[in-house]
């Protein structure tokens, strides 16, 4: 046991120690994180995926503040019974300007991943200020809160800025028209051909049931009703996206 | 004058928490900041009552150099039971909210903010105190020198209780990165951060100056763990703030590589935080208690190096059947099955340290409750691995189960061991002859354990169930459940879920109770337990 004993070299010396455990340690990471960066073939190649509108990144801060993730998955998983409840099985690239990502680890409620389009606006509204008044057997706590609160809209271009700076592409157009976009798209009177230029998809008009204010609940709102509705899958070929 | 320094300190503190809380981009960090200011204020006002205006050179004398640092170690202890017992209420409270949703109290108090308060006390609070203070005292009698830095033990003490303070209060106010078991924003990592590096000073100096030419077995563990949590928890935290003087940031990576790079953090914040540095309590406590050497020198060489490996690897076990790409899954689940070799290789060198002293697991409720947190560990890290296979993991994943799983770590492994270590460290910290009461301590163990068991038994009903009626197929080929249908099947379980809490907490009380009566100086008058005393024993 020759190997053993030299074991008390480093039993010896905190410093071999320290370093010794810091770059057995790294292994792992370097190896199994590093490659998802330049492997080309782990986000799949999808027509329709398009930076988060301010509007929708808005209402995304909230689903984050609210720690949703805690509950609700955002990833379908590729099994018949998870297709069937929820639709096409997540992709890559569905979250590919997720900054952080919202995959979550429990399903104490469904899976939130394609939610967008399932029920009405006045649904959801009155889904999220008492969730048992449309689902009796739900657990969810009330936000009713949402609807009186006024959307905090001060540092919308930045919180643009701070997303390009860790990768999305936003344009200067689209960080100098934030704050326009971000009220026209929740605005059912507003001029909307800018925001529908800049993202294609985007769900317009008034979200929380009162065109005059703008709530925190029209940003959430806005923002569930676009999860999962951007990628085409008419187009996708699943066979493309093995790897 | 003492303090003049610290004062300085806590007052240029809270004065430029006071800007942050006046120049705020957005309310919950002005709110957050306001919180800092009191907070330091208090801190500062503290210290000023206690200030001596005598100089310098009249007052006592500094204490002798040559003695331990145990005084750092008693406020770890204290803070240890006193935030254990404050996330076990917390946990009994949400598990509660789940069955009776109306327990709920906008917008504060949801579950989507307390659940984070609830798991960040029980890791970080009651498990980082527990690490520090246990790492503070078992690496001054192994290396058997001071601990290194003077007051620099202080500052890791107070800047970690700031931090979860911080942190906790940032949950309640919206103030969260939403990435599990890494929720605290930008500036609060940061200061996690310093703190940090403190701590590996206060450590990696201490074995420095060691009188001992061996770095005993237990500093391996801590030194891993204390370096690797370091590193796990930069590399996840990277982000962009929207505003310096604002709560939001964005994290630098996204989606497919974020989810990896957070699991990454994930798994391994159980696998260093939870297991490494909790193996280093249980290499010296356990053979402290029942008075034997640890009982294998190569063993203990081997699932170390072993077990930091393999740890690392495992993150990917997290996103089976994800969009993760399918090398990196397996590979994930390839080490996390051979990750139980080097667990139960730790289970092994725990467990039959007691070879020759079994008796003691009837006599001493200390050493039984430490047998017991290892005999979770077993069981804990039998079923992770068990859990991580994709064909287990297909039907355990984003059910109960895992949180059962997790319980059983943590409040099996974990609380157990924790226990066992205050209960062995507050009368010699103390200078007590003996703990108020032992005959609590068998009180507070058949609870805790019979809280456990009825915990992970439930979870493990619940989680299966609901996984099978998630996928649950009629001969028509349609879905039988709706998910609200499956959500109204949890409801039982979901109380008794609270019950198996509630039962776990009310232990974590007898024993809050019976610490400070032994802090306090008293002796219950009580029957001894049986057989701790024999009559007559045999000559060896």
């Amino acid at each position: 046991m020759s190997i053993l004993d030299r074991h008390a070299i480093l039993e010896r010396n905190a410093t071999l120690l320290l370093v010794g455990s810091l770059l057995v340690v790294s292994v792992g990471g370097i190896v199994e994180i590093a490659p998802l960066f330049y492997l080309e073939n782990t986000i799949e190649k999808v027509e329709g995926m398009r930076p988060y509108s301010p509007l929708e990144l808005a209402g995304r801060n909230i689903y984050v503040r609210e720690g949703c993730y805690v509950c609700h998955s955002q990833m379908i998983r590729p099994f018949r019974d998870e297709v069937e409840r929820y639709g096409h099985y997540s992709l890559a690239a569905e979250s590919m300007y997720d900054h952080p990502f919202q995959w979550g680890s429990k399903r104490t409620g469904p899976d939130l991943a394609r939610v967008g389009d399932r029920y009405s606006n006045e649904w959801h509204v009155q889904h999220m200020i008492e969730p048992r008044s449309v689902v009796p057997e739900s657990v969810m706590p009330s936000y009713a809160f949402l609807k009186a609160t006024p959307l905090d809209v001060k540092d919308v271009a930045m919180s643009l800025k701070a997303n390009r700076a860790v990768g999305v592409p936003y344009t200067d157009e689209m960080i100098d028209n934030a704050l326009s976009d971000l009220k026209a798209q929740a605005d059912p009177n507003a001029d909307t051909s800018g925001i529908e230029a800049r993202y294609p998809k985007a769900k317009l008009g008034d979200f929380d049931g009162d065109p005059q204010k703008l709530t925190e609940m029209d940003a959430l709102v806005a923002y569930l009703q676009m999860l999962g509705t951007l990628v085409d899958f008419s187009t996708y070929d699943d066979t493309t996206g093995y790897r | 004058m003492k303090y003049t320094f610290e004062m300085l300190l806590l007052a240029v503190g809270a004065f430029l928490a006071l800007i942050g809380a006046g120049f705020a981009q957005d309310r919950p960090f002005g709110a957050h900041m306001w919180v800092l200011f009191f907070v330091l204020i208090g801190g500062a006002i503290v210290l000023m009552r206690r200030t001596e205006f005598r100089p310098a050179i009249a007052g006592r004398a500094p204490a002798p150099q040559s003695e331990y640092f145990d005084e750092v170690v008693k406020y770890g202890v204290i803070a240890t039971m006193a935030w254990g017992v404050v996330g076990f209420l917390v946990g009994v409270v949400i598990a509660l909210q789940l069955a009776f949703p109306d327990l709920n109290i906008e917008p504060w108090f949801n579950f989507g903010r307390v659940r984070p308060l609830h798991t960040s006390a029980v890791i970080f609070a009651f498990g980082g105190n527990a690490l520090i203070a246990t790492s503070f005292y078992v690496v001054q009698r192994t290396s058997r020198a001071r601990l290194f830095g003077g007051d620099l033990a202080w500052f890791v003490f107070w800047g970690y209780q700031l931090f979860i303070v911080m942190a906790a209060t940032g949950y309640l106010l919206g103030i969260t990165q939403s990435r599990e078991y890494a929720e605290p924003e930008w500036y609060v990592d940061l200061w996690l951060t310093i703190v940090w590096v403190a701590y590996l000073a206060v450590f990696l100096g201490t074995i420095l100056k060691r009188k001992e030419p061996h770095i005993y077995v237990a500093n391996w563990f801590y030194l891993s763990f204390i370096v690797t949590i370091a590193m796990l928890h930069v590399v996840n935290n990277l982000a962009v703030p929207v505003s310096f003087l604002g709560s939001k940031s964005y994290s630098a990576f996204s989606g497919v590589q974020d989810a990896l790079t957070q699991w990454w953090y994930g798994h391994n914040a159980v696998g260093f935080f939870l297991t490494a540095g909790f193996l280093a309590m249980m290499y010296y406590f356990i053979p402290k208690q029942v008075n034997r050497p640890v009982y294998s020198y190569r063993l203990s060489i081997i699932h170390f190096w072993a077990l930091i490996f393999m740890y690392i690897w495992a993150g990917p076990h997290h996103l089976h059947y994800t969009a993760l790409p399918d090398w990196a899954q397996t590979l994930g689940m390839v080490f996390s099955v051979m990750l139980w070799m080097p667990s139960w290789g730790g289970m092994i060198n725990g467990l039959m340290t007691l070879s020759g002293a079994w008796d003691k697991v009837r006599t001493d409720p200390i050493v039984r409750m430490m047998v017991m947190a290892v005999a979770f560990y077993g069981m804990a890290t039998f079923e992770g691995p068990m859990m991580s296979i994709k064909t287990v993991n297909s039907l355990s994943h984003y059910t109960d189960w895992t949180i059962g799983h997790v319980h059983s770590g943590a409040l099996g492994w974990n609380g157990l061991i924790t226990f066992g270590a205050i209960y062995y460290l507050v009368p010699k910290l103390w200078n007590r002859e003996r703990l108020y009461s032992v005959r609590m301590i068998n009180w507070h163990f058949w609870l805790a354990t019979l809280g456990i068991v009825v915990y992970a038994a439930v979870m493990w009903v619940a989680g299966i169930q609901q996984g099978l009626m998630w996928r649950e197929y009629d001969d028509q080929g349609f879905l039988v459940y709706s998910f609200a249908e499956t959500v109204a099947a949890m409801f039982p379980y979901y109380v008794m879920r609270a019950v198996g809490g509630a039962l776990f907490l009310a232990g974590a009380l007898i024993m809050a109770f019976n610490i400070t009566m032994t802090i306090l100086g008293r002796v219950r008058e009580e029957e001894p337990i049986l057989g701790a005393a024999p009559v007559a024993q045999l000559a060896e």
